[in-house]
């Protein structure tokens, strides 16, 4: 019952947390727009949610629970990082290797915000769905 | 990455900007300070931003990596009354340059604003997500 619950709310669960990387890595982007050859970085977001649903999230990345006895299990905490961080291909090269550019970084985020809302919104549906299905008439 | 560090990664920004907006504010106070606590006049203070990583993943906002001297030419200036005056007659002034140090004022302020624009959208959506599942 409860792993049928957790399929059913895992494609809006990996697209909120892949929505809520990006939003990290462009507000690094934004960040870093006066750091000297700092390269601006972004992610293909369908390819990277259709490998979360095939394969699972990339290993590594985030926190693990150590392992002192032979009885721990190896638990790994925390969402890892994307597996395939790109580079932006700039379009106006500026003079100190820096590849961020403003609108475009900030187009971004506003639209990856709006994108992030619409997926909670679709999550928020989901839950209330399986919660009027679970309510006795 | 943990769910708050986006708070991490524009406050960052934001204290990086601030002390390159304190920095000009420094030079822009001392464009004309012909002595300084050394004898010597002022030099041009610049700062040197690093990105920062985080767990080797490449994303961990900025920081101030060091607070350089300009190392431009200072300006000389023909006055031969002025109590610092060479034997020539020149003064050492300082190698501030108001206008660059103007529009380096202006560039940090507007990259501040972006940086809590950045905070603000993220915390209204954090705040969403707190509510997830609710009524």
């Amino acid at each position: 019952m409860i792993d049928r619950l957790a399929a059913a709310l895992q494609f809006d669960q990996e697209a909120l947390n892949l929505r809520h990387q990006r939003q990290q890595i462009l507000a690094n982007n934004i960040a870093n727009a006066d750091t000297p050859n700092f390269k601006a970085r972004d992610f293909d977001f369908s390819k990277e949610l259709s490998r979360a649903m095939d394969s699972g999230r990339p290993a590594g990345g985030g926190l693990a629970l150590s392992t002192t006895a032979a009885g721990h299990i190896a638990g790994g905490g925390g969402s890892a990082p994307v597996g395939d961080l790109l580079y932006r291909v700039p379009d106006q090269p500026s003079l100190d290797g820096n590849t961020v550019n403003m609108d475009v970084e900030r187009t971004r985020f506003a639209d990856n915000s709006v994108r992030y809302q619409a997926a909670l919104t679709m999550l928020n549906g989901r839950i209330q769905g399986l919660k009027s299905a679970m309510q006795p008439e | 990455m943990s769910m708050f560090s986006i708070f991490e990664i524009s406050g960052s920004a934001m204290t990086a900007q601030a002390q390159r907006m304190n920095v000009t504010a420094s030079n822009m106070a001392n464009a004309d300070s012909v002595a300084g606590p050394n004898g010597e006049a002022y030099r041009a203070k610049q700062v040197i931003f690093e990105a920062r990583s985080q767990n080797g993943s490449g994303v961990g906002g900025v920081m101030v990596r060091e607070v350089i001297e300009d190392p431009s030419p200072m300006r000389r200036e023909f006055r031969p009354d002025h109590p610092l005056a060479d034997d020539q007659g020149y003064v050492t002034m300082p190698n501030v340059e108001p206008v660059s140090e103007m529009v380096n004022m202006i560039a940090a302020s507007r990259s501040y604003q972006a940086n809590v624009e950045v905070l603000n959208t993220s915390k209204q959506l954090m705040m969403k997500t707190l509510t997830l599942g609710e009524n």
